[in-house]
C-alpha cells in the first residue's frame, strides 16, 4: 500500500426532502488499499458512494481525485475518471448476455458489435481476475454470486482504478464471500483502490486496511483496521458500548406438541417457476425454527404459503394437527398464524395509513373494534394507545402514518399487531433486516418472549449470527428444497454456508 | 383466376400493410426505449393532414411535391411525438394517459380535423398523390413483379427500413444501449448512457414514422383527406408491435397479415364475391383484440421480449 491518496472527499453535504443524508462527511482512500466504509443503515454510506460515482450531485463539499479537484456531472464522467461501482442491487440487464452487459456503455467498441470479439475480450478479463463466468450466458440464468462477478467485470473492463462495492456480501454464502475477498486483495495489489461499504464488523475486520466510520450522516473517524477491534468499531458505529451476547433462551424440552406442520408443500413463484419443492417441516410449541438460505431460494414463498398468501400446488399445512384451507389468509389468521413479512412497509402494513388503522387490520371484524360492521373509533384509539405504550413505539401520535416512522418503530407496530392476536405460530421473515442495533435487540427480545410463552416461531433470516443465536433448530433452503435440518448446537457458520451453497453435508464430509 | 386472385390479395396486403408497418416500427423503437406511446393514431392523422395540405400548396415537379409532403407530414407528427416525450419523460406523466390524451386531442375529432377544415384540405383530392413506381422494370417480372414491384416509393423504403432497424437494434452499439435503456434504465444510467436522450430521440422517431404512415393514408391510399381516415390503424400498429415480439422483421410480416385482412373486403367486393362486408371490415380489429388478449399480461412480458421497463418513468434521485 502506498501513501498516495487516490480520492479525497471533504465536507460533503447532501440533502433530500426532509433528510440530511450526508452532513459534512470527510473521507479519503489511498492507492492500493481496501478502505471500508462502515455504518448502520441510514448512516449515509450509499449516498456518499452515489455522490462519488456521479449519480447524485452534492449540495456542498469537494472531491479530489489524485490531488485534483473534480466534480462529476454524470455517472459517465465518473466512469471515465476511473471510478466504478458495484451496486448492492445489481445494475444488470437480465435479458442480455454477460458480454453485452460488460461492454454496455463502452464507446470504444465502434459502431457495430461483433458478438464473438466481445465475448473473447470478456473471457480474457474474467480469466485474468479469476472471476469465472461464461460470457455467452444470459444474466438471468446466472446465480447471484456469478451476477456479482459480472458487475465487477463491468467496472474492471471500463478500466476503473477505484472500485466501490456496496454491501457486496449481502447476497453471498460465506464461501462465496471469502472468494470475493481474495479477488479484492488481488485488485489492490495491482494498485487499485477498493472502497468496501458494509455494516458487518467481521467482514470489515477481515478485508480492510483502513476503516472510516459514518454515523448519522457524519464521519466519526478513520482508523487502521489492524489497530482496531470489533468492539471499538461497533462503539464508533453505534455511538455506545455494544455487548455481543447470545440472547438467553429457556431450554425447550422435546416432548412438546407440534403446533405447525408443513407437509410436502410445493409452490410456484410469481413467474410460474417452481419455488418450493416438497418441503416438510414441523415446529413444536415454544420452539424457534430457523430457516437459512441465500435470498431467493424459496424463503419468501414458504412464508407466504404458510400465511395463506400463496397457493400451494401440493401438500398441506396444519396448525395443532388441524389442516387449514390452502391459500386462504383469513383461515390462516383464525387458525392462529401471525406473519411478519420481509417487506414490512408494503406487505406488512398499509404504509400511508395511521398506526391506529394498521393495528386493527386483523381485528376489525371483532368486538370491541367494530359492532354491526361499523368501526368504533374510540375502541380503535384505545387499542392503539395501549399497544403503542406496551411496545414502546416512538411516534408523535397514534394517528401518524406508519411510513413516517423509523424502521425499528415500523417493525414494532407490526409486531404489536401480530402479537395482539395471540398467535400460536409466528412467521418472521428477516425481522431485523435494515434496523439499527437498538431496534434489533428489541425485536429479537419480542421474538424470544413469544417463543418462551409457547408460540412456535419460524424465523427466516439471511443473518447467520441471528439464526444461530435465536433458533433451537435450523433448516437450510436451497433451490426450494430443505437440504439440511440440524439442531443449532451442532450448526456452524461454515456448515450452514456449505448447505446454503448447495453442497450436501455427506458430500462435504466424505 | 385463382392465382390471379392470390396475387391481387398479396399485392394489396403489402399496399395496405405498409402504413401499418411504418407506424408499428415507430412504436417499436419508442417502446424499445421504455416509452409507451398510445398516441400513434393521433400522430398518424396529424401527419396525414399536414402531408395532404403540403401536397396542395407546394409547387414544383411531382416528385419534389411528393417528397416535401412526406417530409412535412413526418415532421408535424414528429412534433407531436416530441410533445409525448415531454409529457412522458420530462414531466413523468402516466404514459397511458398522455398517449390517450394525444390521440383524443390530435385525432379524428380533434386537431387533425380542425386543420383540415381551416386549410380546406378535404375539398380537393391530392394534386400529387404517391403513385406506383417501377424500379428498373422489375414490375414486369412474372408473378413477383405484380406483387412486390407494383408498389410505391414508401413501400420500397419500408423494406430498407426493416433491414436498417434490425441491424440497428441487434448489431450496433447504439442499438444495444437503446435496448438497455428500455430494459433497465438504472443499469444504463450507471454505465453512463443518457437515458433521457435515448428516450426523447426514439419517441420523436416513433412520432415521425407514425407520420409516414399517416401521409401514406392521405396521399397513397385514398388519395384525398377524409377526417379520421386512418380508422384505428394506429391501434392496430400498437398491437402489431406485440404481435411481432418487438422485432422489426416479424412486425413487417404481421403488418402484411393485417394489410391482407384490411383489403380483403375491398378485393372480394370488387370481384363480386359476396361475403358479409361488415364482418370483413371488422376482422383486423377482432384480430387485434385477440392478439392483445392472448399476448397480454405478465406471461407475455417475460417471454415475448417486452422491454422490462416499458411505461415506467425513470427518475434518478429516488429517495
Amino acid at each position: 500500500m502506498s501513501e498516495k491518496i487516490a480520492v479525497r472527499m471533504s465536507g460533503i453535504v447532501k440533502r433530500f426532502p426532509g433528510v440530511i443524508a450526508n452532513d459534512g462527511v470527510n473521507f479519503d482512500a489511498r492507492e492500493g488499499e481496501v478502505h471500508a466504509l462502515l455504518g448502520e443503515n441510514g448512516a449515509g454510506k450509499s449516498t456518499l458512494s452515489n455522490i462519488l460515482t456521479g449519480l447524485y450531485r452534492p449540495d456542498n463539499g469537494e472531491i479530489e481525485l489524485n490531488g485534483e479537484s473534480i466534480s462529476f456531472s454524470s455517472p459517465r464522467a465518473a466512469l471515465n475518471a476511473g471510478i466504478g461501482m458495484v451496486h448492492q442491487h445489481f445494475r444488470l440487464v437480465s435479458s442480455f448476455t454477460v458480454a453485452e452487459n460488460v461492454v454496455l456503455g463502452d464507446e470504444s467498441t465502434g459502431t457495430f458489435l461483433n458478438a464473438g470479439d466481445v465475448a473473447q475480450k470478456v473471457e480474457e478479463l474474467s480469466q485474468r481476475y479469476n472471476l469465472a463466468v461464461d460470457p455467452r450466458a444470459r444474466v438471468w440464468q446466472l446465480s447471484v454470486g456469478e451476477q456479482q462477478r459480472v458487475e465487477i467485470l463491468k467496472v474492471l473492463y471500463r478500466g476503473a482504478r477505484i472500485l466501490i462495492l456496496d454491501e457486496p456480501t449481502a447476497v453471498l454464502t460465506p464461501q462465496e464471500a471469502d472468494a470475493l475477498f481474495i479477488t479484492l486483495r488481488a485488485m489492490v495489489k495491482e494498485g487499485r483502490t477498493v472502497i468496501f461499504i458494509s455494516h458487518k464488523l467481521d467482514e470489515v475486520m477481515a478485508v480492510s486496511d483502513r476503516v472510516t466510520v459514518l454515523r448519522g450522516g457524519r464521519t466519526v473517524g478513520t482508523i487502521e483496521t489492524a489497530h482496531s477491534s470489533r468492539r471499538e468499531l461497533a462503539r464508533l458505529m453505534v455511538g455506545r458500548e455494544v455487548v455481543f451476547d447470545r440472547v438467553e433462551r429457556k431450554i425447550n424440552s422435546s416432548d412438546k406438541e407440534t403446533v405447525l406442520r408443513v407437509n410436502a408443500v410445493s409452490a410456484l413463484d410469481d413467474r410460474g417457476n417452481k419455488a418450493l419443492n416438497d418441503v416438510s417441516l414441523t415446529i413444536k410449541t415454544g420452539e424457534v425454527l430457523g430457516v437459512a438460505g441465500v435470498s431467493g431460494n424459496g424463503q419468501r414463498e414458504l412464508a407466504e404459503v404458510i400465511a395463506g398468501m400463496r397457493h400451494a400446488s401440493a401438500g398441506t399445512i396444519s396448525v395443532n394437527e388441524k389442516e387449514i384451507p390452502n391459500g386462504k389468509v383469513r383461515h390462516a389468521i383464525s387458525a392462529g398464524i401471525a406473519h411478519v413479512p420481509e417487506d414490512r412497509l408494503h406487505t406488512g402494513l398499509a404504509s400511508s395509513h395511521s398506526i391506529e388503522d394498521n393495528l386493527i387490520l386483523k381485528s376489525y371484524r371483532t368486538q370491541p373494534i367494530s359492532r354491526y360492521s361499523v368501526l368504533r373509533r374510540k375502541a380503535i384509539q384505545e387499542n392503539a394507545s395501549q399497544l403503542v405504550e406496551q411496545y414502546d413505539v416512538k411516534t408523535p401520535s397514534t394517528e401518524t402514518p406508519v411510513r413516517l416512522l423509523s424502521g425499528g418503530n415500523v417493525q414494532k407496530v407490526l409486531l404489536a399487531r401480530e402479537f395482539s392476536a395471540n398467535p400460536k405460530v409466528l412467521i418472521a421473515a428477516s425481522p431485523t433486516r435494515g434496523l439499527d442495533v437498538g431496534a434489533i435487540e428489541n425485536v429479537r427480545s419480542h421474538i424470544v418472549a413469544a417463543a418462551d410463552s409457547g408460540v412456535g416461531v419460524l424465523l427466516i433470516s439471511e443473518d447467520l449470527e441471528e439464526l444461530l443465536s435465536l433458533s433451537d433448530r435450523i433448516v437450510v433452503l436451497y433451490e426450494g428444497r430443505i437440504v439440511g435440518d440440524l439442531p443449532t448446537s451442532s450448526a456452524t457458520r461454515e456448515s450452514l454456508g456449505l448447505l446454503m451453497g448447495g453442497v450436501a453435508l455427506e458430500e462435504h464430509t466424505s | 383466376m385463382n392465382s390471379n386472385l392470390f396475387m391481387v390479395i398479396a399485392a394489396s396486403a403489402i399496399f395496405y400493410g405498409t402504413p401499418l408497418f411504418f407506424a408499428a416500427l415507430g412504436e417499436l423503437l419508442t417502446e424499445r426505449s421504455g416509452v409507451l406511446n398510445l398516441g400513434v393514431e393521433g400522430m398518424m392523422l396529424i401527419g396525414g393532414v399536414t402531408g395532404a395540405w403540403a401536397s396542395q400548396h407546394i409547387g414544383g415537379t411531382s416528385w419534389f411535391v411528393v417528397l416535401m409532403s412526406i417530409l412535412i407530414g413526418t415532421s408535424a407528427a414528429a412534433l407531436v411525438g416530441l410533445l409525448h416525450a415531454f409529457l412522458a419523460i420530462t414531466l413523468r406523466v402516466n404514459q397511458t394517459v398522455a398517449g390517450l390524451a394525444i390521440t383524443i386531442f390530435a385525432g379524428g375529432l380533434g386537431l387533425s380535423s380542425y386543420f383540415a377544415s381551416v386549410w380546406n384540405v378535404a375539398q380537393r383530392p391530392a394534386t400529387h398523390p404517391i403513385r406506383f413506381l417501377d424500379v428498373g422494370g422489375l414490375a414486369d417480372t412474372p408473378i413477383l413483379g405484380p406483387i412486390f414491384f407494383h408498389q410505391n416509393i414508401l413501400t420500397y423504403f419500408s423494406w430498407i427500413a426493416v433491414v436498417v432497424a434490425s441491424i440497428y437494434l441487434f448489431r450496433t452499439r447504439v442499438g444495444l444501449q437503446l435496448r438497455a435503456v428500455g430494459e433497465s434504465p438504472q443499469t444504463a444510467d450507471a454505465m453512463g448512457i443518457n437515458v433521457v436522450k435515448y428516450r426523447y430521440i426514439h419517441t420523436v422517431i416513433g412520432g415521425a414514422l407514425a407520420g409516414v404512415g399517416g401521409v401514406y393514408y392521405s396521399l397513397a391510399i385514398i388519395p384525398t383527406w377524409v377526417d379520421g381516415m386512418t380508422k384505428g390503424a394506429g391501434w392496430i400498429a400498437i398491437a402489431l408491435v406485440i404481435f411481432g415480439f418487438w422485432r422489426p422483421d416479424l412486425t413487417l410480416a404481421g403488418a402484411y397479415l393485417f394489410g391482407a385482412l384490411q383489403s380483403l373486403s375491398l378485393t372480394l367486393k370488387a370481384r363480386n364475391m359476396h361475403i358479409n362486408g361488415d364482418l370483413l371490415d371488422a376482422l383486423p380489429f377482432i384480430m387485434t383484440i385477440v392478439v392483445l388478449v392472448l399476448l397480454s399480461g405478465g406471461w407475455a412480458k417475460k417471454r415475448l421480449g417486452a422491454p422490462a421497463s416499458l411505461g415506467v418513468p425513470y427518475e434518478r434521485e429516488e429517495r
